[in-house]
Order: structure tokens, then sequence, then C-alpha cells
């Protein structure tokens, strides 16, 4: 257990800037999500935690102490790949003791905790394999048993899970929560999926072009995004955007396709007139037979519910997700409920909150 | 995926099969032939008669101190040349295959001695090495090294040694250079932060994954070194002084071509023949259990 804090880490790799200072602080036994689409630098930072990279400026204080210049040997930091690394050439047992043998354990004590982390996982029938006789989810398995029996200061995860099929994903993403809420280990952990951001992590953080854009609790993050990337990246199907501008003193938001709507939260500051990006999630979209006409582009029945994207009688896009029983069929009028509305500068991208 | 072509009659096929065919009747499968007739008979002096006399030579061959000498002579050459030559492309393997600036070059340059003629590689070795012009004799004079591998056997083997080696490292360079970039890097990156690090990462982790290599190696090496230094061996010192450098196929060559003893030298082809067919063996088991995993 140990807490970790980030002071404006940043790394380039020649030229080209890829983390643009990175400030972050975990307490101890707390797991942060860091998520993102694919070259946002959310590898690189975990990499840079874990020693792999030198960070090219920044700290990394591993409980109060920094490790930026460090050998990962010296930082006491386990990690899961991607695709488990595991050493080909060793059983299942040696890749577990592996890092026991280099500490300098004894016999008796790298058999007990190897043993015992085989037992929390599931392992112990296959101690004597080789990894290419195992199973993906084995393998993960493996990868999660040679990190736990370190018992390490913090655990890494580099997207763990997006080499299993689905329906192993889902057992794996239960089980992985599980083992850390057990260990309590401070951990980082790196995906792009938003369902094992949304569901594993204490904290979010959102990375965007190498830079924190939001960082906050998963329910925070999907209910006040900071801003339109964030919105748009949270959330499936992805938030609806409408352009727009204030009016009536500040209070409401005139949208580009005609209805004006008042906030439901209170007046945002800023002229008449400043143009604005309205958020709106596809579930918070109702129908309503006095609210804007829908063209039905295409239906995508989910089962229980049904999205429905069409376009708005201006040309604009618009997708709605509704219960099995309201689905329409070639067109349906919508509302746009005052309350659930986000609110964004379309200037800056940033979120305008009241007052 | 296989990939398979079907001929329509059997004239086609049997072109394209043809030129091999006759390259290993001519060049393999004829001398062998001879050879081992010839292993079993013995030509007088003035080669006018040829009597057939079955494993005699083979007898007086295994009987005679000076070809029992020889082997184990070829052991100690073989097992030397494949050492150094696959310790010394291993060292300049890790060393290529980090990040390094002129990382091309560095590995073009690694690969010529490979593409030299034996007879050259010999004279450049001669040239360093020469007792009387060589430009590293002069070194090694100058801090009190008696050098002369003419007349020295010991300073003799270590020059065809030498050579042989250097002439390897090229060919073992590229097989430990593709087997080192063929180790995922997550497997490093895990087992450094495990905490394992030089040495120690390099014996546990890199050596063991590099094995299948190092195995297939050590097999070509060994051939290598057994029937393809002739070349060298015979350019720099004729097997000599005395005997002292007289490897098994540098025998076969006196023996035969210079003492005229036909059927003691085709025996000794016959026993070197058996080597290799023994050793290709051992490398096809090996390369098939390799692909079945």
């Amino acid at each position: 257990m140990a807490t970790l804090k980030l002071h404006d880490l940043r790394k380039s790799f020649g030229p080209v800037a890829v983390l643009h200072g990175i400030d972050l602080a975990l307490a101890s036994g707390e797991m942060l999500v860091i998520v993102g689409a694919s070259g946002c630098g959310k590898s690189t930072l975990l990499r840079l935690v874990a020693g792999l990279e030198d960070p090219t400026a920044g700290a990394i204080e591993l409980d109060g102490k920094d490790v930026a210049r460090l050998d990962p040997a010296e930082r006491d930091i386990a990690m899961v790949f991607q695709n488990y690394a595991l050493y080909p050439h060793m059983s299942v047992f040696d890749n577990m003791a592996y890092a026991l043998k280099i500490r300098g354990l004894t016999k008796a004590d790298i058999a007990a905790r190897v043993q015992e982390a085989a037992d929390m996982l599931g392992l112990a029938p296959l101690l004597a394999r080789k990894p290419r006789q195992l199973s993906g989810g084995q393998r993960q398995r493996v990868a999660m048993g040679r990190a736990i029996v370190r018992n390490p200061k913090l655990f890494l995860f580099d997207e763990p899970l997006s080499n299993l099929d689905a329906t192993l994903r889902v057992t794996m993403r239960a089980e992985i929560k599980r083992l850390q809420r057990r260990m309590g280990v401070t951990s980082l952990y790196v995906t792009h999926d938003q369902v094992e951001a949304m569901t594993l992590g204490d904290r979010l953080l959102v990375l965007h072009q190498g830079r924190a854009v939001q960082l906050a609790t998963p329910m925070e993050v999907f209910e006040r995004p900071a801003n339109v990337y964030v919105a748009g990246f949270i959330g499936a199907p992805a938030m609806n955007f409408l352009p727009a501008t204030l009016s009536h003193g500040g209070t409401a938001a005139s949208l580009a396709l005609g209805p004006v709507i008042p906030f439901a939260d209170g007046r945002r500051a800023g002229a008449d007139g400043m143009a604005l990006t309205i958020g709106i999630r596809p579930e918070h979209v109702v129908a309503d037979a006095a609210g804007e006409e829908l063209q039905v582009d295409l239906l995508e029945p989910l089962g229980s519910e049904t999205v429905v994207i069409g376009r708005l009688a201006n040309g604009e896009m618009l997708s709605v997700k509704l219960p099995k029983a309201e689905a329409p069929t070639d067109r349906m009028s919508v509302g746009f409920p005052a309350a659930a509305l986000h609110v964004f500068d379309a200037a800056t991208g940033l979120r305008l909150d009241p007052g | 995926m296989e990939r398979r072509t079907i001929f329509g009659g059997w004239a086609l096929p049997a072109a394209f099969v043809l030129p091999q065919l006759l390259l290993t009747v001519f060049f393999f499968l004829w001398p062998a032939g001879e050879a081992i007739y010839g292993s079993l008979t013995r030509q007088d002096a003035f080669g006018l008669k040829t009597q057939f006399i079955g494993f005699e030579n083979f007898v007086d061959l295994f009987e005679d101190p000076l070809y029992v000498e020889s082997l184990w002579r070829t052991v100690y050459f073989c097992a030397a040349v494949s050492l150094l030559s696959m310790s010394v492309a291993l060292l300049l393997a890790v060393f290529a295959d980090r990040e390094i600036a002129g990382r091309g070059f560095y590995r073009t340059m690694l690969i010529w001695p490979y593409a030299i003629a034996p007879a050259v590689a010999a004279v450049l070795w001669i040239l360093l090495l020469h007792p009387q012009i060589g430009m590293v004799a002069h070194g090694l004079k100058a801090i009190g090294v008696v050098w002369d591998y003419k007349i020295n056997g010991g300073q003799a083997m270590l020059v065809v040694i030498l050579a042989s080696a250097w002439k390897q490292v090229s060919y073992n360079f590229i097989f430990f250079l593709a087997g080192l970039q063929s180790i995922p890097r997550s497997v490093i990156e895990a087992a450094r932060m495990d905490g394992a690090r030089g040495w120690r990462r390099f014996r546990t982790i890199i050596f063991p994954l590099l094995a299948p290599t190092t195995f297939f190696l050590l097999v070509v090496n060994l051939v290598y070194s057994a029937f393809d230094t002739f070349g060298t061996i015979q350019a720099l010192t004729q097997g000599g002084p005395g005997k002292s450098t007289e490897t098994l196929v540098v025998k076969v060559y006196r023996d035969g071509v210079v003492n005229l003893d036909l059927g003691g030298s085709s025996a000794q082809s016959v026993v070197l023949m058996v080597g290799i067919v023994v050793l290709t063996v051992v490398q096809f088991r090996f390369l098939g259990k390799r692909d079945k995993t």
C-alpha cells in the first residue's frame, strides 16, 4: 500500500510531445483508471510510472519518495501487460516465483506465497504447466498472479483485458475489481474501454492528446463531463451535440433548430448570442408529440431498448435510446427535457455551469 | 496455409527436378559411391592392380594412432571454433540488438566476412600473423612474445581456430540477432519489472529463449568446423607444422592426394560422411520437433 503522486510529468519522443504535464495524486489503496482514445498518451504515462520509459521532466513520488530516475527493479511496482508477457520457457510456478527468487526469498517462503496466490486465482492445478498450454483467461490469471505474489507498492494494468473474448472480459473485470479491493493495493489501470473505466475505477482520469481533461469519480464524469470531448467519449451511444446560442439574459439556450429551452438549474454567465453546444444523452431524449420532428434513418435494437438514429428538421443527426415498445418506424417527435441538458461553450468546448 | 501446385503430367515436374537430381548424382552420389567402393579396396603402389579387402582399411584406420590423434585434434578444433565463433557472435548480436547509432552500418559490416572465400580469408590472416611480415606478429614480438606459427604447433592451431571462427561469426551473428529480435519486448519488460537486471536477465530469460537458435547454430558450427574448414587450414598451414593442425578433412587430402593411399583415404571419407549424416539427422529431428510446437 502506498500513495502515488505525479508532478508535472512530461514526455517527448524527439520533437513530439506525448504528455504535456500530468499532475495526479492517488490515495493509498485507490484504483484509478486512465482512459482515452488510442494515442492519447495513456500507455506512455503508465510506462513512465513503471520505469520502462524515462520522463522528459517531472517527478513520480511513490510513498513520498521520488522514483522518476530509478530503475524499474528499484521501484517495487508490478505490472500486468496487455499480451500477458509470461516467460514462455518457465512453468506457471516459476513465472510467479521469478521475482521472489530475485529478491532472495527462501524456497519455503516462495512456495508458500506462490501457493497462496495460486489458490486465490484458482491456478493451483496448473502450476506445473507452461504458458503455451494455458487458455487466454488462464494466462491472464497467471499474469495477475505474478503481480500479486510480489505484494508490491503499486499495481499497473496495461489494458489487461483487451485480448480476451467478450464473456471472459466481463468475468475477469469483476475478478480484478474483487482482487484489488481484497489486496488493497494502490492501482493504475489503463484502458480505452469506457465500460471497464466506469466499472473498475474509484476515480477516472480522462486523457486527451497528452493532457488530463478530467479527473473525477466515474459517475461525476458521466453526469458532469468537463468538456465536449469527455461528454462524447464516455457513454454509449455517444452524447448528441446541438448548436445553440445563449438567450433570455443567460437563462435559456436557443437551439439552431428553433426551440428555446430554459435552463433548469440556473443562469449561465455570458452575453446573449454567445455560441453554445448543447449536449443531451440519447437515453434522455424523450418521445414528445409536441416536440421536434425526427426522420428515422436507422434502428438498432438492443433487446430491451432500441437506438433510433435519425435527422432533425435542419438536417442534424440525433440518436435516441427508447424502450423497445416506443420504437417508431419512420418518423417520431422528440423532446429535450431541460434537466438533462449539458451546456458547453462552443468556442472552448468547456462545460458552463450556472453562476 | 498449404501451397501445392497440381501438374497435369509428369514431364514438366520431372524437368524441374532434373537439374537438382543431376547435381546430386554427379557431385554427391557418384563420388560417395566411389569412396565407399574405394574404402573396401587396396591398390598397389603403381595403380595397376586393385584388390577387394573388405573392412580391412577401417580396421587399419582405427588401429592407427595417428588417425585417432587426428580425430581428437578435430574434436578439440571443432569445439574451440564453435565456442569462439558462437560466443563472439552472441556478444555482437546483443550489442546490435540495442538502439545504437550507425546500427545498419555495423550490421552490414558484420556480415561481410561470410562472403569472403576461404583462401582470401587465409591470406588476410597471413598478412596479419606471418612471423616475418605480419603486423600483429610484429606487435607480439615487440612485447616479447616468441611468435612463429610455422614452427610452433600450438600457435598454428590458434591461428587456424581464429581464422575459421572469424569466418563463421557473421553467420552466427545473423541468426542470433534474428533470435534476439523475435523475443517479445514485453517479456523483457516484464523481467525488468520483476527486478531482473543485466547478466541475470540475460541468463534466466534471454538465453533460454535463444536455446532453439543456439542448438541449431551449434550443429551448423560443428559441421562447418569439421568439414568446411579445409580451405582455410590448407591455405594457412597445410596441416602443419608436423601434424599439429591436421584435422580429419586435411588428413583425407594428405593421405589420398599427397600420399596416394586411396583405399585408406576413402575409408576416412566414409567415416566423415557417416559423421555428417548423424549430425544432419540430429538437426532434422530437432527442427521437425520445433515445427510441431
